[in-house]
Parts: structure tokens; sequence; C-alpha cells
């Protein structure tokens, strides 16, 4: 019997951080900025908020002098400060110098889970841990901590009530998101802006500005994300590579949504559970197939991906002006 | 407000015309210098060491054995194979970033090779079937995304990305399948003892067959690309598809084809990887080259003879930035940051050399390049 | 008596590269006045309009603004001190509505109901019908141009520059949009139309400036000056204003446009049933506004566009030539002497029943071989490649020089490449034959470049033009097609253009020549196709045509008006 009670709350937690890094790469396609280096600002993200949280818990005294608060402000800051700067090289490379963004995307991804790698490592070094991990279990019990009543109130608690405040905050964000996108001025600014920034040039809104924006807004909300699967979804535990191939699968998402924020709350929780659906499917002591089931999400996205573009609606595409770089002057 | 005063913008940007190669070049070396600077420093306030010995770090990395030489060359020829691989597709601005599925598919191909037939067909016979069934493999992993896109315009970028993944899994699969002994997750050395299937090494040299081979591939590719009717098709087809739609070109047989192309020569590289050095199967075994070249071939401008400096600089850089992590006691991914920085150096480097900033408040006189 | 100054533009002076699209020009805008910028295109119009609504920024030279000095960075300065443009191609955002595209740029909340209502004010009291909801890519030209203009009137701009805004209009919509301009200047407003054609400027302007390659040439009262004077200033010389037109020698047919229909790729009809036969020897010009169905005329002939029904008859001149191996295919060759297609040069019918291939051959190589009539095809749904290999020179000068007909980043020699790539050696180019021929044009057409391993996009407009003009005449057509080939160029270059076709016409050549200028079409053209709406409203004989009645068959079908 296939556990859906035990298999959905998996699932939205591989979702979330799936959510955040689509939501944030949405907000930054939409100014036309195609940022590869997603899978980069996530990884630089998480090790930003570990780096954080690591350095408050070693300067207490004792342990007992953990506070919740500013142990998750801490970090939160650390990963939002990391992704911002993350997102403010990628727009210096391709909006200001104009750079190729696919070539500064892969550039930063490398970079970034360098980064990650590198200070995880120095950090699991200097707690003097022998395993090839760091935990950071305070600040991350803080991160997941939740209505404890929700434990009482059976499958409605395990299912709607059993996260910590990152989940529930993605999915403010990918709605709010949506809502600027479609529903304010800013948004309609930067939608343009994506669409033909020679028209939103003309109309006076910059696109240089608007594309650091929403570029540098968008990686600190991928950065999130990062955050919440090393704080919440892996319990606060550091280790080097754990996040992976998340930040590819994000910028698929993307795509699957249309580029709809709101269409990505859903749709990360699927992909959330395609991602684990192999813990779940029973193959006996046949481990290898477990390995083709790891390809389903990757299939899928493929499938998507093909379906889309047989079904060539207008409102359906990809900003226009997607990948290219601006330059006023052009004659 | 009406009469807000401004101020004049401080300068101004304007694209260059063509600028001299040297100059471009120039510029472009002293990019790498400040990279190099940057990541002395960086170095040093980690390590506290000399930052003059880390540049000798550097190139100690690469120089100071004979051995170390020869792996230097071997890691070029590698990624100058995968570059050369993605480059027809890259002139047609189709962006394969598969590539490290497709060496991946290409390497699994020759894995299965080694193993299901040493027992079956003699030696010579074997390394033909690896030679076809890697080629075969990377150009139909290729080859997918470029149907979708030559159909229905999928977005090939997505698509080979997602390929990738794809193939690790398949690989992963196998690897159990074929792991040595059972429940290691890993396969070994494949057909230690008897070799079969083992490229042949020239001279005693494990690596020379594959940097001759890729050396000959650099030529060939310069000349198909540059002087043949497929490599000028590939290009109008990149500049322009209307323009190539309007001269007859068959734009959706140039996709496939170029596709197959460059998915057999990844398959290729995935052969020359698993037959020539590493006689293994992992899922890691490409290290990343499919993304590597992508700056390998955009830094070269596409152009296969410049690849080959760019590669050098690349290879070059990455393993002194290992060496650097090694040496001064730095975590292996330490190298992941510096190789960054100094891309991330280049990249920007390159808009000194298509634009042209003047100050306004300069005199009269033309406002030179700022690097 | 003197009106209020609003803008003074002095000493301007922009340089792109080393070509100075504004020397040391000085302009002075009147409230209540509506001022034309006159030059020929290229003249630096456009480019100096610009500097005021942002978009570049002079190297020289100052602005002032209701009598101070401004300076105008971007266009949000712009619309600040109240200008804004109507630029030639529209400013518009495709997938965004009528009401969001206008209100872009503004500050404040989004709030698409006021918004609403102050358009439809707009639309009253200037007579405007714009839907807010609509979207941009739902919309006609003539549509967008009201959005575009409500746009500017939206912001509460009182300087107004129109860039060229009749190009796209029928003369019924211009008349409509001059009376709007004429209410706007009572309004006290400043305006500022760029344009080359004279009647607008006597019928709409108070004032006229002329500009003449960059440089201020001078100004005068509409009134006091005449098309003459106006003329002679915009170009410098006196032009004689006369095209050549040969009559046509000996015409036949060469091209049966049959019931042809056409859909775009979003399923428009973008022709409805088109019928015609052009003519070797002939000047055949199409009239039409903008987007009636031009372009998917020119494209479905050479393959391009797919063709929902109707027949392409094409009459390959063939009749006592010989067969020749363009296309390499024996089995056609074989299939038509079948058909008795053939005869010898003594007249005798020619069959190769019981002969081998390579018989076959040496027969037709032997020169004596000959075609007994002309040889007629069909070349519906035929791709450009199929075409070509029927041994069918079909030449085509599109409107979009750079996108379409020439790769701007390759050089003169891969550029003349792309109709000859495929001869020569087996899978490698030779790229001798296309220097000579890129060296040859330069010569001949006087092209301005440093070489032939320039890239063309570096090249001006017209420069541009003579080379893929000189590319497409040297693959020896027997249909040559051009789409508004003079558009964008100077007196000059435009003479050259007509020249060649002219010569190519007393080549035998069948031209088809898709013009905007009517004055050119009723000149040069023998017979004038008018096409309204993708269908065919009328065809007229160049000579003696009335400019006024093709105005009318442009935008009703058969020239006739039910309301007036």
């Amino acid at each position: 019997m296939f556990d859906f009670l035990s298999f959905l709350p998996r699932a939205v937690m591989q979702g979330i951080p799936l959510m955040y890094g689509s939501t944030g790469e949405t907000l930054t396609e939409k100014s036309g900025n195609l940022n590869l280096g997603i899978p980069g600002i996530m990884y630089v993200g998480a090790i930003s908020g570990v780096i954080g949280a690591f350095f408050y818990e070693a300067s207490l005294a004792s342990p007992a002098d953990f506070r919740a608060f500013p142990a998750v402000l801490i970090s939160l800051l650390c990963a939002l400060l990391g992704s911002l700067l993350m997102g403010l090289l990628y727009c210096f490379l391709t909006v200001t110098l104009r750079a190729n963004q696919n070539v500064t995307g892969l550039a930063m991804t490398t970079f970034g889970v360098g980064f990650g790698n590198f200070f995880g490592g120095s950090l699991i070094k200097l707690s003097g841990n022998s395993m090839p991990y760091l935990a950071l279990s305070a600040t991350s019990s803080a991160f997941r901590a939740y209505i404890p009543a929700a434990d009482n109130w059976g499958w409605f608690g395990k299912l709607f009530c059993s996260y910590g405040f990152l989940a529930y905050a993605a999915i403010i964000i990918a709605l709010v998101s949506s809502y600027v996108l479609n529903r304010t001025r800013a948004g309609l600014h930067l939608r343009a802006v994506g669409e033909s920034p020679n028209t939103a040039d003309a109309a006076g809104i910059s696109v240089t500005k608007h594309k650091y924006v929403a570029t540098c807004v968008g990686s600190m909300v991928a950065g999130l994300g990062g955050l919440y699967y090393v704080m919440d979804y892996s319990s606060g535990i550091w280790s080097n590579n754990a996040f992976g191939d998340r930040g590819w699968l994000a910028i698929a998402l993307v795509i699957f949504t249309i580029w709809r924020p709101n269409v990505g709350v859903l749709s990360s929780i699927l992909f959330g559970g395609l991602y684990i659906l192999h813990m779940y499917i029973p193959t006996g002591m046949n481990l290898a197939v477990k390995e083709l089931y790891k390809m389903i999400p990757y299939v899928v996205t493929i499938i998507v991906l093909v379906i889309t573009s047989m079904r060539r609606k207008r409102e359906n595409q990809p900003p226009a002006s997607l990948g290219l770089p601006y330059f006023r002057e052009e004659r | 407000m009406r009469n807000e005063t401004k101020r004049e913008p401080l300068f101004h940007i304007t694209k260059r015309s063509v600028l001299p190669w040297y100059k471009a070049w120039g510029i472009r070396g002293g990019a790498i210098v400040l990279a190099l600077i940057v990541c002395a420093l960086i170095t040093t306030l980690m390590t506290h060491q000399n930052p003059f010995e880390v540049f000798a770090t550097i190139f100690k990395a690469s120089f100071s054995t004979q051995r170390r030489t020869w792996v230097l060359f071997q890691n070029i020829a590698m990624l100058l194979s995968v570059s050369l691989a993605v480059v027809p597709a890259f002139r047609m601005r189709f962006w394969n970033l598969g590539a490290e599925g497709q060496m991946l598919v290409g390497g699994l191909a020759t894995a299965a090779c080694m193993i299901c037939l040493r027992d079956v067909f003699p030696n010579w016979l074997v390394i033909v079937c690896m030679v076809i069934s890697s080629i075969v493999a990377g150009a139909v992993w290729g080859v997918i995304p470029a149907l979708f896109k030559a159909k229905w315009n999928t977005n090939e970028t997505l698509f080979t990305l997602m390929m990738n993944y794809v193939a690790i899994q398949l690989v992963s699969y196998f690897i159990i399948v074929w792991e040595v002994p059972k429940g290691a997750g890993k396969i070994g050395i494949i057909n230690q003892s008897s070799q079969i299937g083992w490229l042949p090494s020239i001279g005693g040299q494990k690596y020379l067959l594959n940097i001759i081979i890729v050396a000959l591939l650099t030529v060939v590719m310069y000349i198909y690309l540059n002087y043949s009717k497929h490599g000028y098709e590939i290009s109008v087809v990149g500049e322009s598809e209307r323009t190539a739609k309007y001269v007859g070109i068959e734009v959706n047989k140039v996709i496939i084809r170029t596709m197959i192309l460059s998915g057999a020569l990844c398959g290729l590289t995935g052969l020359l990887l698993v037959g020539g050095t590493d006689h293994t199967l992992t899922t890691s075994i490409t290290g990343g080259r499919g993304f590597t070249a992508v700056m390998v071939a955009w830094l070269a401008k596409f152009n296969p003879i410049w690849m080959i400096a760019t590669s050098f600089l690349l290879v070059f850089l990455e393993r002194g930035a290992g060496d650097i992590s090694t040496n001064f006691g730095l975590n292996q991914s330490f190298s992941d940051i510096l190789s960054g920085i100094i891309l991330f150096f280049i990249i920007g480097s390159e808009f000194f050399i298509n634009y042209r900033v003047s100050f306004r408040h300069a005199s009269k006189q033309e406002g030179k390049a700022h690097v | 008596m003197d009106k209020a100054i609003a803008v003074e533009m002095r000493h301007i002076t922009k340089r792109f590269g080393s070509v100075a699209a504004n020397n040391d020009v000085s302009l002075t805008i009147r409230r209540h006045e509506i001022l034309a910028l006159l030059g020929e295109n290229g003249s630096g119009k456009t480019t100096l309009m610009n500097m005021l609504s942002g978009i570049y920024f002079p190297d020289e030279g100052e602005i002032l603004v209701n009598g101070k000095p401004v300076v105008i960075a971007s266009p949000r300065d712009a619309f600040n001190l109240g200008i804004g443009m109507i630029h030639q191609h529209f400013k518009l955002v495709d997938v965004l509505t009528a009401a969001e595209n206008i209100i872009l740029g503004l500050e404040g909340r989004k709030d698409l109901k006021a918004a609403t209502a102050r358009i439809a004010e707009i639309c009253n009291t200037y007579g405007f019908e714009v839907d807010p909801t609509q979207k941009i890519y739902d919309m006609s030209v003539s549509q967008k141009q009201m959005v575009e203009i409500v746009k500017v009137l939206y912001r509460g701009a009182d300087i107004l520059i129109l860039d060229e805004p009749t190009a796209v209009l029928t003369p019924q919509e211009t008349e409509k949009l001059f009376a709007v301009l004429r209410n706007m200047r009572e309004d006290g407003k400043a305006i500022v139309i760029i344009t080359h054609k004279m009647h607008e400027v006597e019928a709409l302007s108070d004032r006229v400036a002329v500009l003449r390659q960059g440089a201020y040439i001078g100004e005068m009262m509409t009134k006091d000056t005449n098309a003459q004077e106006m003329t002679n200033m915009m170009v410098g010389h006196a032009v004689a204003l006369n095209i050549v037109r040969p009559e046509p020698k000996d015409p036949s047919p060469r091209l049966e446009i049959k019931n042809l229909s056409v859909r775009s790729d979003d399923g428009i009809l973008k022709l409805d049933d088109v019928s015609f036969t052009v003519n070797s020897g002939e000047i055949f010009g199409i009239a039409g506004i903008a987007g009636s169905g031009q372009k998917e005329l020119l494209e479905a002939i050479s393959g391009l566009q797919p063709i929902e029904k109707g027949d392409i008859i094409f009459h390959n001149p063939k009749k006592d030539k010989p067969v020749t191996f363009f296309h390499k295919s024996m089995k056609r060759v074989r299939e038509l002497a079948k058909e008795g297609m053939f005869h010898d040069k003594q007249g005798k019918p020619v069959s190769f029943d019981g002969m081998s291939m390579g018989e076959i051959r040496k027969r037709v190589e032997s020169g004596d071989v000959l075609f007994r009539e002309d040889e007629i095809m069909d070349l519906r749904n035929k791709t450009p490649l199929e075409i070509r290999s029927l041994g069918i020179h079909l030449s085509f000068v599109p409107e979009d020089r750079l996108g379409m007909g020439l790769v701007g980043n390759m050089d003169m020699t891969d550029n003349m490449m792309l109709r000859s790539y495929r001869k020569g050696p087996q899978g490698f180019l030779d790229r001798k034959r296309p220097r000579d021929l890129a060296e040859q044009i330069i010569r001949e057409l006087e092209v301005v470049t440093p070489g032939t391993s320039t890239p063309v996009r570096k090249l001006s407009g017209g420069n541009v033009q003579k080379v893929l003009v000189g590319r497409e005449i040297a693959y020896t057509p027997k249909v040559l097609m051009a789409a508004y080939p003079v558009r964008g160029l100077d007196i000059n270059s435009s003479y050259t253009i007509y020249n060649l076709l002219n010569k190519q016409k007393e080549n035998g050549v069948a031209v088809i020549y898709v013009g905007e200028d009517l004055d050119v079409l009723l000149e040069l053209a023998d017979r004038i196709l008018v096409l309204c709406g993708g269908k065919v409203s009328g065809i007229v004989p160049g000579r003696g045509a009335d400019k006024r009645k093709i105005g009318m068959m442009m935008t009703h079908m058969g020239g006739q008006t039910d309301a007036e």
C-alpha cells in the first residue's frame, strides 16, 4: 500500500527548495535574464546561512544560551546577503558588462558550488567533526518549529501544519510574486523590460534598474531555497554536494509553470514528489531500478518542455528578450 | 520637476568596430593577469603564503615533472575534444549544454562493449564495436533534442540540460548492474588483466593516442567549419534562420545533422575517456567538461584553433588552482572558486573588447578603453 | 507674430563612430505651431529628434526647454519636460493590452480603471478609437499608432514629435490624423512631424526646417515657399524627377498566379484568391498599404510561405534552347523526352528510347537536344531548394535586407556565396568566384566599403542594398522580385536601383516591384497591381495612371466607395 500520509509531507518538503528556486528564477527571467547560475546561487544561499548559524552557535558560551530568534535571523540575513552578492555579480557581468548570459550563468554555478563546498569543507574541519558533515541542530530546530498542537490534529496537522516557517514563506513569496507581476505597476514594468527592453526604455523605465532589482531579488529568493534545504529539510546537516541538482530542476520548473509563480506552488510539490518517488516504490532487492526511478522528474520536465513548445500559445511563451543583452545605442 | 538640473552622464559607451586581434588578446591577457593577482591575494589571505609562491605552485602544477605535463596535455586533449564537439552546435546558436550526457552515454556504450563482448569477440573487434557504439550512442543522445528543436522549436538549452541527468541515472543503473564486487556500487577497472577493449598506447605513452586523435580532430573541425559547405550552412543558420530559408538551406536538416555530429563527437570523447585512459565508468568521469567546454568555445569565439589556447588556459589554471588547494592545505573545492574568479574576469573583459568607454569630461581626443 | 518658443536646440552634433549623423544643428520649436522637419532618409532627422526624446545623448551642443538649459539623458527626462515622441517603429509591448501599454513607465499605483476612463476621455476629445483591453498583437498598424498617440497625450505631453507618422496609414487615416494634429495645435501644443513627403508638409505644417546629410540647411514659413524650393533644399541640387521607362519588348507571360490564397501561421487569411500574370520584359508594380499581403505574395512565389490554394505557374523560356544540366536530373530529362518536349536543330523530335543513361547524357551534352516549347511548371508548395533544382532562377530582394537577404556579420564574399555556394568541388567551398563577383559589384555599383572582407552590417543602407540587388541580378534571374528596394536610400542610390531594374527589364526579365511611394510606381512600372486587404483591388497600366484613384483602390476594393 502506498503510504500517502508519509509521502505527501515529504513531497512538500522536497518541493519547497524547488519552489524558492523557480520563483526566484521566474522573477529573474521576467526581466529578460536567463540566470543559469541559480544552482550556484542556491548553494551560496545555503552555505551563507550555515556560516552565520555556525558562528552564532560557536560564539555561545554554552548551548543553554541559545536563542532561536537571533539564530534564525542571523542565518536568514547571511543567506540573503550571500545570494544577493551573487545576484549582483551576475547583473554586473551580464547587464553592465553585457556578457553572454549562458556562459556567465555556468561560471557562476561552478563558482557557487565550489564556494559552498569549500566553506562547507572548511567548517567541517573547524568543527572538528570526524564525519564529513556539519550539524547545526539547535538552529535547525528553530527553523523547523511548528505549532505544537498540530501533532494532535491527525492527518490534517501532518499534511498542512507540520512544516517550518520557511515552507509557508515559500508559498507566500510565490503568491506575492504572482500578484506583483500581474497586478502592480512594478510588475507591469518588469514584464515590459523582459518582453521588449527597447519599448520599456522609450517609456522611461530604467531597464538596467529593473534587471538588477529583479535578478537580485530573484537570487535572494532562490538563496532562501538553499537555506530551507539545509536548515529544514536536512535538519541542519551540511554535507558537501548534498544539495545535488535541485537548482537545475528549479530552472526546469520555471518552464513547467509557464513563468507563473502561483502555478509553481503546486507544481513544485509535484516535482518534489517525483523526486522522492523512488523511495516509495517497492523494488525489493533490485537497487539498480531505483536509479531509473530517479530519472522520472527529468523525463517529466522534458515532456512538459515538449508539450508547451507544441502548443504555442502567445501568453505561454518565454519573455521575448530572454537571454539577450540590452544596449540602447545599438545602431 | 521642470527645471530640475541633472548631471550629464559620467561616461558613455559605444560599440566598437572590429578590434585588431592582438589588442583583443591583449585585453584578455590583462584580465587574466588581474584575475591571477586577485586569486593570489585571496590565496595569500587564506594561507598567509607569499603570493609568488602561489604563482610558482600554479606553474609547477603543470610543468614540474614529465608526468604532470603529460596529464596536463591529456586534460587539455579531453577538454578540447568536448569543446570541438559542441562548437558546431554553438556556431549554429544551438546551445548544446548536454555534452555531459552525450559523453556519458558514449562512455556507457564503450563500457558495455568491454564488459559484454569480452568473452565473445577478439580484442580488435571489441574495439571496433566500442568505437561504433559510443559514436552512435552520443549521436542519438544529441539528436533527440535536435529533433524536437527542429519540429517544435523546443528550448534546447533546457532539453539538453535535462538529458544530462537522464544519462547520469542511466549510467548509475548500469553501474549497479555491473558492479564488481556485488554491493560495491562501482565497477572498478574493467578487464584489468586481459586489457580487452583498452585502446592501444603509442610509444608506451598512455595518453599519446588521445592527444594525437584530438589534434587531428582540431584540424579537421577547423577545415569543416570554415571551408566546407556544411560549415557554411551552419554559420548561415546560426546568423539568421530566415536568411537560411531564403536561400534554400533546409534549416531542420542542418540542425539535425549538426547535432548528430556534435553528439557523436561527445560520444567519441566518452570512448577516449573510458577506453583510452580511465578504463572504468563512473557518473563523474566527465569531470564537468561538458560545461567547461561551453566557456572554452565561447572564449575562443567558436574558432577551433583558438580553442587550443583557451582550453590550455583553463586546464592550466584549474590544475594550478587544484595544487594550491592541496599544497596549502585547503579543501579541493578551492580550485572551483579560483577558476570561477578567473572566468569572471575573462567574461567581463569581453565587454572592453566589444565596447568603447569614453569619459564625458575627458579632453576632445577619442576616449580609450579602460581595462 | 512670434509664438512662444518651446524648445531650442543649439549647435547639436552627434556622431556614430566616424559618421556625423548631426553636425552643428540648431533648431527652434514653437508652441501653437506644427513644424515639419524635412529631409531625405538618412539626413539625420530622426537622430536629431531622438536626442530630444532621450534615446540618444548629443556629443556636443545644448538643449533649452522653455528657455532653460536642460539635460535629457533618458526618455524619462524627456517626459518630465513634456516631450513625447511617436516613433516610426512602434514602441509597444505585444503581449500587453492597450491600457497597460499606455500607462507603461508612469508612476503610482496600477489603476487600470482610472486609466481606462482617462483614455476614453482623450479618445473622445480627439476622435480616436482605442479598446483599452485589446492586446497589441491583435491590432492593426493604424490601431497601434492610435495607442502610441494616446500614450503620449496621456502623459500630458505638450511637445509632440511624430516620426513619419503617415508611412503606414491610408490616405483617409492620414486625413484623420492631420485633423487631430491641427486640434492639438489649437490647444497650444508644439508639434514636430518628421517627413520626406512634400504634400504632407504643404497640407499640415506652419513652418518647415530642412536637414541634409546631417546638417541644418534652413527654415521658412510653409506659406512662403513651394515644393520646388523645398525639394532643392532637401536634395541640394535639382534632380531630374523623371524616371526612365522604356517600352516593354515582346512581352510574353512569365509568371501566372492563379487564385492564390495564403494563411499566416496564426490562421489569418493574408492573400485571398489573388490572380494575375507577370510578363517578361516589364516592371510589374505592386501597390498597397503596408501589410496588405505584399510580403506573403512574394514569399509564396519564392517558396517560403505555404500556400492554401491556387497555383503559381512559371513559364521557363526554353523554346529552341538546348537542355542543360543545371539540376543534374537525368530522370526528369527522360520523362520530358517521353512527353515529346524535345527536338533537334533540324526540328525532328528527339526520343531516347532504348538509350542508356550515359548515351542520353552524351546526346544532351552535344547541345543538339532543344526544347520544343517553353517549359511550364507549377511552383505551388515547392521549397526554394526544389525551385532551384528545377533550374528556375527566381531572384528575390526582400524587404528585410540584413535579416533575410544578407547575413550582416558575414563579409561580402560570404554573402555572395549565399546563392552560389552549392557549386564547386564536392563538399568544399569555392570562395574565388564569389570574391570576384563581390569585387565586380563594388566596381560597377560603386559600393562604398573598405573591401570585400568587411562585414556587410558595417555598410550604410544604400550600400547594403546595392550588394543585395547586385547579387540577385548576378544570379541571372528570369523573375526578379524586389520589395521596397529603395526604402531608406538617398536619391542617388534610388536611381541606381531604378536603372538596374530597368536594365533587367530590357534583358527580358519579369520584374516585380513592391513599392510604397506611389509617385515612383507611377513613373517606373508598366502595370500596377493594387492590393487591398489581401485581395486584388485592380490592375492598372502605369502610364497615365491616376494617383488618387490608386490611393482609393488601396483602401477600397476596386476603388469604389460606398460612403461618399
